[in-house]
């Protein structure tokens, strides 16, 4: 075969779509179901949580040569992401003096195969942050548009939760949550004292069955490693592979999309060309829809890569609007030690893999110095040690009287030692602040001018710098998690982040949540998609993950770009019979 | 690993050899076929394949970081030493995997063997228990040693960092810790008389 031919499917399918993740695989689901002849390309390889060739789940730290450490793996060796802030062969890049760092996973499922499962419905002020402060957009849409599809996202994956009846945290279809952990509970009350809610968390995690093919969580602690008996969701177990059962959708591992392909005299999409990575051929499929959801950032560069005559900014971006408004939350961090918790009681504490009760965001910004709110993730309890377990002890053995009331000075060695581990061991808390930025035009990613990846294919090039109001959410948050350590009896470790290190505001890309970059609005001019997420200039082109959202209030987005990701399914599936696509 | 390679190249090239490929000049070991554990990607085999054939300690080092280890963890009525839950060969793989560690293990042995010469002109390892413990106690407590241990206190920090780690990540330190997660079960809750013992319910 002549190595420089390239390949061509003769079929033509309904819709080709690029990425597996949360976006790709739900628009997968919602199609292949009715009907739509579907070719699902992904440029990771296959997964199966259930398949021992990639179980990570229940192993114990000693059957990683590094105990767990995290060379090799981001999150850890027993971690279930196959990627990671850098990739071999697969660079990005930064401006001088600006920072974004790109997490990205390449194998089926995308990055929903190790994700927290935090999954928050937005609200309906979340929709219209714009015109309520008079800084940033509003949504093309409202949440009465979104509201029918996060009920009917909650009902086919499961979520647990709790009805608050918050006005802008909805209440979902929830399985019932697990009680709170001792140091929770704990939090709770602090909470209580303070005025500050402490609330069953809500994660995608089946606290009861809701189908045959998926299990009941049994707690171990472990979504990260993903579920063997696919409790937890994944795109890969719980949409991609119902969606290939179906007969309907054909998945292609090994996929790397390099550009979308149109034709110029209608400007209408005619399918992809990707390059096989096993072989580095170049192929082609041939599709009459093109769905596009290979995660933000490479969503973004996709459209931008895809240049013709017709579209010489790249493809839908007549507005030049594609890459920019890049955002992600904020986040900043305390840690505590409770000394109440010293030498407890043992019991198997592990629960589900997250937190189990959460703070979502209680104020008015009208009172405050900063225009948008956060909320507050947890961690702590009695965990399965792992690399790193036990380090910096000389930090605290030398501050507590030992059960003969003595203290003994800090350091040393011995038998003292495994008494210290147990006297301290579970009796340490974790708070992290997740916050709403406002989307910014001068954060954005492009094209690199000079650079390649090992495909041949250009790479990104981000701009990112927060601003003052991330800053000042990042000051606030600080303060409240020194608030609630207090208020438990707890010792705050490490010293307070001042304003030289921004209270503490991570950089950005580190939460992991980018939205953005390929924005949807109602003016052509300044949005590349409407308000079902298909191209302004192009029809047949619709984006389903996080690059159309306008902003993302400071809800976790994963849950929401299931619900957007089939909403436009159910537009596509309607436009079609309508003969209109 | 890859400014090992540039050395060996360096001491090659020094020796009059260097338009010698310095891969030719080691013989090829048998191949043996690569098992990737379930979990890993065949990568991640590959490379931690390669790291357990390296050695980066020499034997005496592992004498001396194998004392050191049980000095920090013995055996007692509790649970066994360091050395028996294999932390001294944890460290070994350690070193590799993350080579930050090795400059300062390695020196810090030889620091530790220097001081042993200076005060008993013997290295660490032939000193006696009482030698051995009075020099320890010189770098084991970072809030009290004197200003010319500072070296040796650094070393002992991560000495017990690692050791520490290395323990309670085996069956062994699960045992000692109390650990009985990491298995199958149903989470009712905080057992009702710890419940108690706090002064909490779930209302
Ligand atoms: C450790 C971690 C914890 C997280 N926790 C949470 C949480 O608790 N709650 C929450 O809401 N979110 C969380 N997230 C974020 C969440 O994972 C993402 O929001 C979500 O996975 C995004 O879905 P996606 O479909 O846009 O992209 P992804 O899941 O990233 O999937 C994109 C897929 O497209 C493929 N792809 C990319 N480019 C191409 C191409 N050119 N051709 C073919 N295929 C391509 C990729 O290989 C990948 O499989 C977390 C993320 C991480 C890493
Ligand atoms: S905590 Fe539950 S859902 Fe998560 S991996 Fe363990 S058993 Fe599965």
């Amino acid at each position: 075969m002549n190595s420089y031919q390239i390949q061509e499917t003769p079929e033509v399918f309904d819709v080709v779509i690029v990425g597996s993740g949360a976006g790709g695989g739900m628009a997968a689901y919602q199609l292949s179901k009715a009907g739509a002849k579907v070719c699902l390309l992904e440029a990771g390889g296959y997964y199966d949580p259930a398949d021992p060739k990639y179980i990570t789940q229940l192993k114990n730290p000693w059957e990683s040569p590094r105990r767990g450490a995290s060379t090799t793996r981001p999150f850890g060796d027993f971690d279930a992401a196959w990627g990671g802030w850098q990739l071999e062969g697969e660079p990005y890049s930064a401006a001088p003096g600006t920072e974004f760092h790109w997490f990205r996973s390449r194998m089926l499922g995308g990055r929903t195969n190790h994700w927290g499962r935090i999954s928050l419905r937005f609200g309906p002020d979340d929709f219209r942050r714009g015109s309520m402060t008079g800084i940033g957009d509003d949504w093309p849409i409202t949440y009465d548009d979104v509201s029918p599809y996060y009920d009917k996202v909650d009902k086919l994956l499961g979520i647990f939760g709790s009805k608050e009846g918050l006005r802008n945290e909805p209440d979902g279809h929830f399985l019932p949550p697990p009680k709170p952990r001792l140091h929770e509970l704990m939090l709770k009350k602090a909470g209580k004292n303070l005025g500050i809610p402490v609330i069953p968390s809500r994660l995608a995690i089946l606290t009861k069955a809701i189908n045959n093919e998926r299990g009941q969580c049994f707690y171990c602690s472990q979504c990260g490693r993903a579920c063997q008996v696919y409790a937890d969701f994944s795109s890969s177990s719980c949409l991609c592979k119902p969606a290939v059962k179906t007969g309907n959708t054909r998945l292609i591992n090994g996929a790397m999309v390099r550009e979308v392909l149109t034709d110029q005299k209608t400007g209408l999409c005619t399918g992809v060309s990707y390059v096989d990575t096993a072989t580095l051929q170049e192929k082609t499929v041939r599709a009459k829809i093109v769905v596009v959801a290979a995660s933000a950032c490479e969503s973004a560069r996709l459209l931008l890569n895809s240049k013709s005559a017709r579209f010489p900014n790249g493809l839908a971006n007549s507005s030049g609007v594609i890459g920019k408004y890049l955002n992600d939350s904020t986040g900043a961090s305390r840690s505590a030690f409770v000394p109440a918790l010293m030498n407890r009681k043992r019991y198997n504490e592990d629960g589900v893999g997250g937190m189990h009760v959460y703070t979502p965001w209680w104020l008015d910004n009208k009172k405050l110095d900063f225009p948008r709110g956060y909320h507050i993730e947890y961690g702590g309890g009695m965990g399965m040690p792992s690399y790193g377990f036990g380090m910096g002890i000389q930090g605290m053995n030398g501050k507590y009287a030992y059960g003969d009331g003595k203290t003994q000075p800090a350091g040393g060695y011995g038998s003292r030692l495994k008494e210290d581990v147990r006297r301290f061991y579970g009796a340490y808390v974790g708070m992290a602040g997740r916050g709403e930025p406002i989307p910014l035009e001068s954060n954005y990613c492009e094209i690199d001018p000079n650079n390649v990846d090992k495909y041949g294919i250009p790479t990104l090039r981000f701009h990112y710098k927060w601003s003052e109001n991330e800053v000042k959410q990042a000051k606030h948050m600080q303060d409240t998690f020194e608030e609630i350590i207090h208020e438990m009896g707890g010792i705050a470790l490490g010293s307070k982040p001042g304003k030289e290190q921004n209270y503490g505001l991570e950089a950005p890309g580190k939460i992991i949540h980018e939205i953005g970059t390929v924005r949807m609005g109602s003016d052509p001019k300044k949005s590349a998609l409407n308000s079902f997420m298909q191209g302004h200039d192009v029809k047949n082109l619709f984006v389903v993950d996080a690059a159309p959202f306008v902003t993302q209030g400071d809800k976790n987005v994963t849950w929401t770009i299931l619900a957007m990701s089939m909403r436009t399914s159910d537009y596509i599936i309607d436009e079609v019979k309508k003969k209109n696509l | 690993m890859k400014r090992r390679d540039t050395l060996k190249s360096i001491a090659l090239g020094s020796l009059g050899m260097a338009t010698v490929p310095s891969t030719d000049l080691i013989a090829a070991p048998p191949e043996k076929p690569l098992v990737v554990p379930g979990g890993r990607q065949k990568s991640e085999a590959i490379r931690d394949a390669k790291l357990m054939a390296d050695k980066f300690f020499t034997p005496q080092e592992m004498k001396t970081l194998t004392v050191l280890c049980d000095i920090i963890l013995p055996a007692d009525e509790k649970s066994g030493s360091a050395s028996q839950a294999g932390v001294p060969a944890f460290i070994e793989f350690m070193v590799k995997d993350q080579p930050v560690h090795q400059i300062p293990l390695r020196g810090g042995l030889a620091w530790l063997d220097n001081e042993s010469r200076k005060r008993f002109s013997k290295k660490f390892v032939e000193l006696t228990k009482a030698q051995q413990i009075e020099i320890v106690d010189d770098i084991a407590y970072p809030e009290q040693a004197k200003p010319q241990f500072s070296q040796g206190v650094a070393f002992f920090n991560k000495m017990r960092d690692m050791t520490l780690t290395g323990f309670y990540t085996t069956r062994i330190g699960f045992n000692d810790l109390g650990y009985v997660g990491n298995t199958p079960n149903n989470w009712e809750g905080v057992p009702e008389e710890v419940l108690k013992q706090y002064g909490l319910s779930y209302e």
